[in-house]
Parts: C-alpha cells; structure tokens; sequence
C-alpha cells in the first residue's frame, strides 16, 4: 500500500481550510472520492483537486507537497496513519489528534498540537504560538501525545496543557508553560520571558538559563531520578536530555506561588557551571 | 540412575501454582544496590510462615534497568494475588522506600493483573507527591530526605510454581553443605527462579501438619539423621546428613531447569538425591528428577 500523494498546484489567495489532509479521512477512499473531498476556500466550498495534484488510493499514509502556509486544520483530529509535508504548513496542524504522527519539514503555523490527545507531531523548521495550548475559553490544553519543533516557537507554548511532553529546539517566546497543568515542557535553548506564568503544575525542564519570575522559589539542585526515565524516553526521538551527577545537576524552582502552585521548572547546571557557584 | 556416585531417586517433586511479582530495584550504586535487596527479600522463606517468598532473581546491569543505573529484579511469590499485593506494599513501603537512592519499577509490565504498588505507597508524600506518565507508564516521585522516591504505579501479576525441591544427603554434613551450596548458587545464575531459604538452601524441611494442633507444618522426621532410630527413615544408608533447596519459579519449565542445573551441581560424591513431595495428592506440578535430567527410562 503505498502514500497518498498531494501537490499543491498553487498557493490560495485566502486561507483554505483542508481537515480532509489526514490518514481518518483518505485511509479508505479510492483516487476519485479523494479527488471530491470538499475543502473550504474563504466561504467558498471547493473540491481538494481545485488545489491539488493528487496521486494513490487508499492508504493511511499520506504525503502533502508545497507551499502550504495557508493551509488550515491539516491533520486535525487524526486518530491513525502517518502524514509527512515537505514544505511550510499552516495554523492548527494536528490539532484535536489522538494518534498517528505527523512530519512536517519546513515550518508551522501557529496551534501546532492545540488540545491533543495522543500521537507524535515533528516539525523540523520554526513554529508559531501555542502549541499545544488550549484555544481561547477552554479550560485543557493538551492531554498527551507529543510534540516536537526543532527551531523556536512563538508565545504561550503548552498554555493550560495537562499532559504529554512539548520540546523545543530553540528559543521559546514569552509564557511557555502558561497557566500550565500538568505535563512536560522541554526547553532545549531556553525561553524569552515569563516562563511558568500561573502554572499549576506541571514540569518545565530547561537546558539553559532562563529569566525566573519572582514568584518562583529555588528549592534545592539535585539530579531527579525521573529524568533518567524522561532521558531515555527522549532519546528515541534524537533528543538528549542530560541527567548523570557527573555532568551537571538540575536547579529546582518550585511555582508559581502567586497561584499558588504546585509546578516545577528544572534548569540545567552544567558541572563546571554548578562548581563555580 | 546414577551420577557419579550418586543415586538418583525415581520420584517426584510436588510443587503449587502461587502468583509472583517481579520488581526491578536500582540504586546508586552496588552497595545500597545490596542494601535494598536485602531488606526486601529478608524474612520471605515460605509463606507457611511469612507474608511472600522472595529471593533476587537476577542483578542488572545499568543499561538493563530502567534509570540506568545498577540494578536486581525480585521475585516475590504468593498463593493469590491479594495477599502478594499486601506484601509487595508492605516491603517496598518499609524496605525500599526508606533504604537511601533506591526506585522502584515493575518488571512484569505486559502482565494484566495489576495490584498497587506507587498508588498506595504515595500517600507517604503528605500531598507532596507528584506523578508523571512517561511513554505510558505513571510512576510516583515522593519526596524523601534524599531527594525523591520514585516508584512504579503499580506491579504486574503473574502466575507461577512454588515449591520445586531436590534433597541432598551427604555422608557427612560437610559433604552436603558444599553440595548444597554449589546447587544453590547455580540456581542462582538461572533467570526466572529464586530459592528463598537462606542461602538458598533449608535444614529444616518441613512435611505437613503436627501432632501439635496450632501448627500447619513440623520437621520432615523421615530425613533427620537423628530420628533414624525413632521414626522410619527415608535417608540413604549411607546418609548421616540432609539438605533441601526450594525452588520458586515464573514457570514449569523454569523450575525444571533450575532442578536439573541444581543436581548436576551437587552430584558427584553424595550418596543421593531425592524430592520431597505428598504422593502426589495436593500439588498440581509433579517434576520428576529422571525426567528433568532428560532420563528416558524415567518412571520405569
């Protein structure tokens, strides 16, 4: 059974909307139904072959090419299968999923992820805001799964999120962790500021300094023994988490008291760093 | 048969089904690795009398634990999994909890019995406690004086074998002992059993019930040299001293195979070897030793 494979014929002049982009809903179409997938073109209804090139049938694995940064709700909901996009992608990617994976190689538009439930999503470029987080008014972010963007991400990462683990390549704008509930954030290249803001609970691990709010309180350093755990579950995805004493140990801040909470962020001391304090 | 110079009795061992737990322990290092071990599979020979039977099946090297550090996998059997899981609170609540660097993780993970082990235990945290799900799994961080305790949310069941046997008669009871010894430590190379008596090895054999009404179980008489002249013996003539090594298993074959890496071990200059077992009317696993050591002409 090989990949479903779309190409974008070229880029729509306002937004498109194509929850059809995902494994649930072309898994067991044949070429034409595919080809009559209904997409949403502004207020428009359209067909996806008004945009796309479309090749195979019948496969839970599909592959997207192109520019599609304006291209919304790409894997929404998707429960299964594997959907991999060469190029840019546009807000809301994966979305509600609750299974499969998704590998975007380019970059990602905002609400990567929003309200999760399980499954793995990649993104090898840069991604916009909240990811993971909780749409505006709802009360959960994420619930499992996870998230991993390679290059930095915009505000209010795993806002309100629960479960599941987010990781970022590279800087993180302000609010990662906001209002957090539970689950991990791993901040490979830190984060501009705020970090932790109202969170709940939760795990915030950073890799690098970062800027505490005051309402943070440093609680002791120490190299907690689930990080050997969360290293390991890490490295399956390329990512390395360091956790042996002889590296370096863990500076524990425990918040945000104004809450209060119960979160905690973890900041990394490399061993010559931790000596010279 | 013979081995050597040792007869080989053609009976059987008669051994039960029990219920079994695996737990992986790791520490910081092989020391407190030792301690937590210890603690926890102590005062743990049969369930006549304790509340499990337990031993270390196997050391693990840190890249076979789940932190990556040392690490044992412990057996503890009991007959049903309510009682076990009792047990299991009990020893890791006060054995391992408190022993310095130690977590704790359960080592039968596809098992779908389950019986708490994190969930209970986290109750000692006082509302500190925190948990975390990671690649599926909850596990329990308590926090303690030396950091946190982290323990799995809960342990598997399986269903095991309890109560294989060999016993050894030696001429003299140095003869026996290393015999005995040299069956119990190549028990303890084999994965999936544990010898629970001390050193893997019993005097004190037990045969069921008493002339006492309020105990269960008293000395084997028919093999203690001393009684030879009171009771009628089982020894071989040639035999002024014997030992029993009891064996826990995850399975049938498991038992088996320690049972046969056992003789061979202790074989060679020993009168004989024989199993202790109830003619066959209480326990469900039969092993017997001609088959065990692959002896077709077994039960002729």
């Amino acid at each position: 059974m090989s990949a479903i494979r779309l190409t974008l014929k070229e880029q729509p002049g306002v937004p498109l909307e194509t929850e059809v982009l995902s494994p649930d809903a072309l898994a067991d179409l044949a070429h034409d139904e595919i080809r009559s997938l209904p997409v949403q073109l502004g207020k428009r209804r359209r067909r996806l072959d008004d945009f796309f090139e479309i090749e195979g049938e019948r496969s839970d694995e599909i592959e997207v090419h192109g520019d599609l940064s304006l291209l919304k709700w790409i894997g929404r909901g998707m429960s299964r299968g594997r959907l991999t996009i060469h190029g840019n992608v546009g807000m809301h990617l994966g979305a509600y999923m609750t299974g499969g994976s998704i590998e975007v190689h380019g970059d990602a538009g905002d609400w990567v992820g929003a309200e999760m439930g399980d499954g793995l999503i990649s993104v090898h470029g840069n991604a916009g805001g909240q990811i993971g987080a909780a749409y505006r008014g709802s009360p959960t972010g994420m619930r499992g799964g996870t998230i991993v963007i390679d290059g930095s991400t915009g505000l209010e990462v795993g806002m309100r999120m629960k479960k599941g683990t987010i990781v970022i390549g590279d800087t993180a704008k302000d609010f990662a962790g906001l209002q957090m509930k539970g689950g991990n954030i791993v901040l490979l290249a830190g984060a501009e500021l705020r970090t932790g803001a109202w969170m709940i609970r939760g795990t915030i691990i950073s890799l690098k300094p970062i800027a505490m709010l005051p309402t943070f309180r440093l609680a002791r350093s120490y190299n907690p023994e689930f990080l050997r755990l969360y290293a390991r579950f890490l490295s399956g995805l390329g990512i390395t988490l360091p956790c042996a004493a002889d590296e370096g140990r863990y500076d524990l801040y425990s918040g945000d008291v104004s809450v209060p909470g119960k979160g905690e962020i973890f900041v990394w001391q490399p061993a010559e760093a931790a000596a010279s304090r | 048969m013979k081995i050597g110079a040792t007869h080989i009795e053609d009976t059987f061992a008669e051994a039960f089904p029990m219920r079994f737990a695996r737990l992986i322990v790791t520490a910081a290092d092989d020391h407190w690795l030792d301690m937590a071990c210890r603690e926890a599979t102590g005062f743990a020979t049969s369930v006549i009398g304790c509340d499990a039977e337990a031993g270390v099946e196997q050391l693990l090297s840190p890249d076979a634990t789940p932190d990556g550090r040392p690490g044992a996998a412990l057996l503890f059997f009991g007959f049903s999994s309510e009682p076990l899981g009792k047990a299991l609170l009990a020893r890791a609540g006060q054995c391992l909890l408190p022993c310095a660097t130690t977590a704790v993780y359960d080592g039968l993970p596809d098992a779908e019995k389950r019986v708490p082990l994190g969930s209970h235990l986290r109750y000692f945290g006082d509302g500190y406690q925190k948990s975390k799900v990671i690649a599926g799994v909850r596990y329990w961080r308590i926090p303690v004086m030396d950091g946190e305790f982290l323990v799995e949310e809960n342990a598997g069941v399986g269903e095991g074998v309890g109560g294989g046997n060999l016993i050894l008669q030696g001429e003299t009871q140095a003869q026996a002992l290393a015999a005995a010894r040299r069956a119990a430590e190549a028990i303890a190379e084999l994965p999936g059993v544990i010898a629970p008596f001390p050193g893997g090895v019993v005097r004190a054999g037990s045969k069921v019930g008493s002339r006492y009404k309020q105990l269960s179980a008293s000395t084997n008489d028919p093999y203690c040299p001393t009684l030879a002249g009171h009771v009628e013996t089982k020894l071989h003539p040639a035999a002024n001293c014997s030992y029993e090594l009891v064996i826990d298993g995850i399975t049938e074959a498991a038992i088996a195979h320690a049972m046969a890496g056992a003789v061979h071990a202790a074989a060679g200059e020993l009168p004989a070897i024989t199993a202790g077992n109830y003619g066959g009317k209480l326990g469900k696993f039969h092993f017997r030793l001609r088959e065990v050591l692959g002896d077709s002409r077994s039960g002729e």
